[in-house]
Parts: structure tokens; sequence; C-alpha cells
């Protein structure tokens, strides 16, 4: 009880502290947009981020939300570009998805048109086969594609190209597959990761790379095998018994990850006051517990490592992308 | 019995308060929809779709309401053709060959009270059809893989083209144009951009629901604008009913047509109108024997009142369980779903219990409310029939206009229907079907990519097409439909030559 009594106080202090520090963030009307019709992904990053920066004083006045629907995002972010670019009570809300359009050239623009502020959490990226397929390990998976290209029918959420696609053939690269290969191998695309794997359970096709999120009652219900999670550690709680593809020898990270971006002209206090905002919403539990019933994992990184990560991202997309031919 | 405890659970949603003043709303709209001549079914739900919007009803709520006025407008389009003997929608053509006789006879109450009641037998059984099938179909589509839905959308495509149209040239034409305007937008296989003309707003394709509505409602709306005479029908008196309760139920008559009816909304692409006119012409083979029909035989009216609202019960299968709509009504109430970021198929079942038996429930619940409605207060549809169409249009432009804004606060998309409008309205003073021209659109991403998903996983080989019996099975059914089309327009030319000259 006692320690509670202390966190509060503690969180109180804090929630003070961050009222006095944001006054740029929270200064005439705070708004996030969200590149998305109702309903999506980036819909809910705005609502949910929104809501509670305002539930923790962290802004004074309710976040609005706008819905910029268009072209992946691209829409709002030629938005922003042109007539938002010094706007410091602005968030975008981005992912994964986006920064793979980046990468293939499909935004007015490259990432450093924007400050990137950071991520929150992030959804694990997952490569799964039928519970009684002869692969067991990505290993097995590995080794039959090298030898055999066509060796299994594989596919995901996204188109060939798109992110889930990419993911796999990061794991293909990081096992010694080169270009034309990695070409050869065959990707289907299906409208969302359920459908994918309910595919894959009917025969259809062998191999799914797809986001945990929405597939996890699967992998629960043990109809699927997860043969490796695309994340740097194990995943904590009830998913810890899935192995990563790092430790078993493929150093591949394929988070899709949940975060903002901001104007490229805003200054640099208005800059760090938006991601000193941003962390101390993920650091309260009520963001924690927004995030999992949403199925991601609570993942900060921000600011200026968060820039790094979003550039150097861009650029292992952007050369794959190359060297598999879907862009010059 | 697992269906049974879904059902109850779907229950406890539809009879929540609220919802049961949507279907009660909905089964009211849908009668008068379905009995003013000129605005069928198809019409009646994208008018509505704007104000389920702009009222920002919940998915499962959205759905009660449109569901509602599909089932009332089966039950509405036979008041005018009894009345008027003008069909109120397509599938109550039939109901005029007896309908308007028997009201010609003083027995309009009679012949009202008899529709009403097959009517609500064909859609309870439908109801009850469903609720049986769809949990069987919806486990069933693990053996569908690209190929298999590629065929499946083939038929869906080509059995309404073929069997809805009057003129196969202008079906050929709109469907075409139809599948033409699904490719706008990013390809979803390889993300270019195609036919955007480098605008963002094009990028995304173009909304099915906008496109609706424009074709639909605002196209509506200018025919009328371009109707000079406007002039009023003249109307039967309704009267009161004659016959003792015994005599206005034909148990044989409707059941069977019930049946027929089912089965043909489950098909793809062959909806209500196909199923009426099927259950009229088998009640006649049977029944026929004294030659009343189309002099008044009560069994005339039953049949086909209870296939067309059989069919449209059989229609909502295909819907939910594959994502693949048998009639222009469910592609629109389809694409109203795909907008609520709703994806119909195989995996609501598992995902949404909720939406889908709750939807389930509610259909039982509008087919009650229906005949409640429509024994008692016929009379009053009957006098709505005389409503001045001049009244009704503008409320019908103004809820189009605000919906389509406020599903997507673009101001484009309102140009966009504007421009669709236009050339709903071209269209149709050229005598084109609008139908086949919004399934093309509905139906042709899903089937492209079906295809190009079957040639991914094939490395492309065109083989993949005919490699398992159920594709084979699939295509050998789209043949038939074809060769059946063909088969009933010689025939009703042949049949219709004499009457012309």
């Amino acid at each position: 009880m006692k320690n509670r009594h202390v966190r509060t106080g503690a969180r109180a202090a804090l929630l003070l502290a961050a009222t006095l520090a944001v006054s740029g963030f929270a200064g005439s009307k705070p708004e996030c947009i969200a590149p998305a019709a109702p309903g999506g992904g980036w819909d809910f990053t705005c609502r949910t981020v929104g809501r509670l920066l305002h539930e923790l004083k962290i802004v004074d006045r309710p976040v609005q939300v706008t819905n910029m629907p268009g072209a992946v995002g691209a829409v709002a972010f030629a938005h922003v570009a042109e007539n938002r670019s010094k706007d410091g009570n602005l968030i975008v809300a981005a992912s994964s998805v986006g920064m793979t359009q980046i990468a293939q050239k499909r935004y007015p623009g490259d990432a450093d048109r924007m400050r990137w502020l950071g991520m929150l959490g992030a959804d694990t990226g997952v490569v799964l086969v039928k519970a009684d397929s002869p692969y067991k390990t990505l290993g097995d998976l590995m080794k039959a594609l090298k030898a055999d290209p066509n060796a299994a029918v594989t596919g995901g959420s996204s188109g060939a190209g798109g992110y889930d696609h990419l993911r796999l053939l990061l794991v293909a690269r990081a096992a010694g597959m080169a270009g034309p290969d990695l070409r050869k191998i065959r990707w289907v695309q299906f409208d969302g990761g359920s459908t994918a794997v309910t595919q894959m359970l009917g025969g259809h096709i062998g191999v799914v790379t797809t986001d945990l999120g929405e597939i996890s009652g699967f992998v629960e219900s043990g109809q699927v095998r997860v043969l490796g999670a695309l994340s740097p550690d194990r995943l904590p709680g009830k998913f810890a018994g899935l192995p990563t593809a790092r430790e078993q020898g493929f150093d591949v990270v394929g988070l899709n990850w949940r975060g903002f971006y901001t104007g490229g002209k805003v200054t640099d206090g208005e800059y760090d006051t938006m991601v000193g905002g941003l962390k101390r919403l993920y650091d309260s539990a009520e963001w924690k517990k927004a995030a999992e019933q949403s199925g991601l994992t609570p993942n900060w990184v921000g600011g200026k490592e968060f820039e790094a990560y979003v550039r150097k991202s861009i650029a292992d997309l952007r050369s794959l992308s190359q060297e598999i031919g879907v862009i010059k | 019995m697992d269906i049974l405890s879904s059902l109850g659970g779907g229950f406890g949603v539809a009879l929540q308060p609220f919802n049961l003043v949507l279907a009660l709303i909905g089964c009211f709209l849908g009668t008068v929809i379905g009995a003013l001549p000129g605005i069928g079914p198809v019409n009646g739900i994208a008018i509505l779709i704007p104000l389920a919007f702009s009222m920002k009803l919940a998915p499962v709520e959205a759905m009660i309401l449109l569901t509602s006025v599909y089932y009332g407008t089966m039950f509405g389009g036979r008041i005018s053709s009894i009345l008027l003997n003008i069909p109120g929608d397509a599938p109550a053509v039939m109901t005029c060959l007896d309908g308007y006789p028997m009201a010609l006879k003083g027995k309009a109450a009679d012949a009202l009270a008899i529709s009403a009641i097959s009517s609500f037998v064909g859609g309870t059984l439908a109801t009850i059809g469903l609720t049986i099938c769809a949990p069987l179909l919806a486990k069933a589509a693990i053996y569908f893989g690209p190929p298999e839905y590629f065929a499946l959308f083939v038929l869906a495509v080509v059995a309404v083209g073929g069997v809805g149209g009057a003129n196969p040239a202008k079906t050929l034409i709109a469907g075409m144009i139809g599948l033409v305007l699904s490719t706008v937008g990013l390809d979803p296989a390889s993300g270019q951009p195609r036919f955007t003309f480098d605008s963002y707003e094009l990028y995304d394709g173009i909304d099915f629901v906008v496109a609706a509505i424009g074709l639909f409602a605002i196209s509506e709306f200018l025919m009328f604008l371009a109707d000079k005479e406007g002039g009023q029908a003249k109307r039967l008196p309704v009267g009161q009913i004659r016959s003792s309760f015994r005599d206005l139920i034909f148990p044989a008559a409707t059941l069977r047509a019930s049946a027929l009816g089912f089965v043909i909304g489950v098909l793809p692409g062959a909806g209500a109108t196909m199923a009426s006119f099927l259950g009229y012409t088998l009640e006649k083979k049977i029944s026929d024997k004294d030659g009343t029909f189309g002099k008044g035989d009560p069994r005339g009216v039953a049949a086909p009142e209870a296939a067309d609202n059989a069919a449209a019960g059989g229609n909502l299968v295909p819907m939910l369980t594959l994502g693949i709509p048998g009639s222009g009504a469910t592609a629109i109430m389809l694409g109203m779903l795909v907008t609520l970021n709703i994806q119909p198929g195989p995996l609501l079942f598992e995902r949404q219990p909720d939406l889908i038996w709750g939807l389930v429930a509610a259909l039982y619940v509008s087919n009650f409310i229906l005949l409640v409605l429509n024994i008692p207060l016929v009379g009053i549809f009957a006098r709505l029939l005389t409503i001045p169409t001049r009244y009704l249009m503008p409320v019908v432009v103004v809820i189009s206009y605000v919906g389509v804004y406020s599903i997507s606060n673009s101001a484009f998309d309102l140009l966009l229907m504007t421009g669709f409008g236009i050339l709903g309205f071209g269209m149709r003073k050229m005598g084109f079907s609008m139908i086949p021209l919004v399934l093309g659109m509905l139906l042709g991403g899903p089937m492209e990519q079906n295809l190009r998903r079957a040639m991914q996983a094939s490395g492309g080989d065109w083989a993949i097409l005919v490699q398992s019996p159920l594709s084979v099975g699939l295509h050998l059914a789209t043949i038939a439909m074809v060769a059946a089309a063909i088969f009933y327009e010689l025939r009703r030319r042949r049949a219709a030559r004499p009457a012309v000259e």
C-alpha cells in the first residue's frame, strides 16, 4: 500500500512537471493526424494516445483527431510537408508500413522532410507454418528455400514488396540468399494476416509472415507453429515460449511499430517537448494497458535515437527493395 | 446445439430497445420504398446508407437497419403490384399477374393479406435456412483457395450479368465499365498506382459507397427532374378482407416457392427477381389445372411472394460467409460493411459473433414486425403511394450529400458522387442496367486479386485454375448459367414476338 502511495505521489509530481514543461505542445490546440479512415491502426494510435495525453494532463486541452486518409499515408505526409511543417502542436501517427512506403519512394519526399518523435509500442513480426508442417525451426525452412526457392509458397497481409514480404526476405537474406533467389520465392498477398493464416490452414499456402497481434488466437489454439519471432528479445508474458529469429542465428528485427512524426521545421525546443510528452505517456500504466489490449508490446525508442532507427530501417528496406527489383 | 446458443446471444443483441427501434424504422421505410414504384431495394438501400453513416451507427446497428429495409422492400413491392398494376420493384413483377386481377374483382385486401402471409413464411423459412447453412458454409470456406475464389467471383459476375439484363450487349458494356472502374487506385499486389492520374485522391480507388449512392440516389433525382409528367397512377381501393383465415394461406404453394427461392438466393448472381419468376412458373406448372392463373388465382400471389422473400434471405448467406453478394442490394450492403471496416467472410463468425448472430436474430424480428405492420396498416402504405415524388426527392438528395461527406470528409468524393449520378442518369436514359456496373465495380477487385494470388502461388502456371474439383465444378456452373441465360433469352424472345406483332 505504502509503495502505491509513493508511486502515486511520484506520478503526480511528474505530471505537474509535465504540465509545466510542455507549454509548446499544449499551447493552442493539440492535434493528431491519423493518415487513415476511422477504424484502422493509425486511427487507433491517434485516438488512444490523444485521449491519454489529455487524461494524464500532458496536454491541457483535448487532442483533436483529424482523419486524413489516402495513398497509405502519402496524403497526410504531403499535407504536413507543404502546410504544417512548422506546427509545433501537431503529431502524425506513423508505423513501419509508412516507413516502407518512404523506403520505396512512394511518399512525396524522404524521411528527412519530417522530424521523427518516437515509437510507443510495436507488433511483432512472426514466421508461421501449420502445426503439422515438416519445418520445425526457422533453419529448416531456410535450408529448404536455399535448396529450392519454390520449396514453399509464402504469403502475408502485404503485397509483394510490402512490409510482411520484406521481413521474410530479410530473414532469407540473413540466411545467405541473394537477389535472384530472393526474387524467386513465391509470395501471395492477402487482405489481412488472419485471412493468410486461414488460407495456410486450408493448405493453399505453406508459410505466413505477418504481425503476431492479429493472429495470436491461432498461435494460442495450437493450430500454427511460430518458427521465429522477429523481435530483438523474447516476448514478455504468454508468448515467452516463442523462439526469436535472432537466437536461431538470423539477426533480423521486424517490428511493426506505432509512433509519431511531426513537421520538419518545428524548433528543437518544440521537438524536445513533444518527445518528452510522449515519453511520459509511455511511462504511464494506462498506456501499457491500452497497448496490451490491442496486441501491442510497449516499446519506447524516442528522439535522436528514433531518428537514427527510422533512417537505418529505411536504408535497409530500400536496399532490399532494390535487390529484389521492387524499385530501381 | 452450438447454433441455438449463438442465436440466443444474437437475440440478446437484436432485442435491445435501440435495435428494435431501428428494425421497426427499417421495416417501415423498407415497405414504403418497396411500395413506391421506381425506387427498388437497391436504390432504397443506397439512399439509406448515408443516413446510417450520418447517424454514426455502429456496424451491427447499421446492418440491422439496412437488412430490415431490405426485407421490407420485399414486402412492400407487392402493394403497388396489386393496387396499381405497377410493380413497386423488380421482384414484384410476377405479383401483378394474379394480384391485380384479384384487386379488380374487389379482393384487394385478400390479395394483400395472402401476399403478406406468404412473404412472412418465405422470409422466416429462409432465415432459418440462413441460420443453419451460414455457419456450415463458413466452415467449408477453408477449402476455398485463390483459384476457387476466382472461379466463384467469375460465376457471380457472369451470372448476374447474364441473368439480370434485358439486353445482353448493354449488360456486358455496363459490367465492363464496372470492372475497369474497379482497377483504379493502388494495385494491392504490387503497390503500383493505376489510373490515378497522379492524384492522391484516387490512390485508394473509388469508394464503392460513393459510386453506388451517385449511381442510384442522385441519378434517381435526375430521372425525376427529367420526367415532366409526374402523374399519379390510379389506385384501386383496398377494401375489407372477405375470405376466412384458412383461405388466406396456401401451405403447399408457399412451402414449395420458399424452398426454391432460398436455393436460388444462395446461388451467387441469382436474386429475388429470378426467384419470384421461377416460383410463379413452378407453381403455375404444378397447380394451374383449370387455367385460373393470370386471372386472379391466389396461389399466383402466394408463390412469387414467398419465393422473393426467401431469396432475400438466401442472398445473405454467400454475402456473410464468403463475402460474395448474390444481388445488387446485397452488393451495396457488402460495400457498406467494408466501408465500416468489417470484412465479410468466414472469419466474421469467429471474430464478431455478436454482429453476425445479432443480425440473424434481427432478421427473425423484422420478419415478424413486417407481418404485424403489413396486415393492419396496409391501408396507410396504400395511401403513401399517392405522396408526390417532388416532396421525396429533395430529401433524398440532402441525405446523400450529407451522408457521403460524413463518411470521408472529402469534397472530392462529393464531386465524384455527382459525376456518378450523371453517369447513372445517362446510362438509365439509354436503357442500361446499373446492377452489372455496380457488381463489376465491387467484384472486379477481389476477382483480379484472387487470380493474381493463384498466379503468384503457382509461379504463373495457369493450370492451377482448374486443378481442384471445386474450381472445376464452379466453372462448369458458370457455363451452365450462361447457357441457361441464353436459353431463357431465346425463349422469352420467341414468346414475346407474337405479342409485339
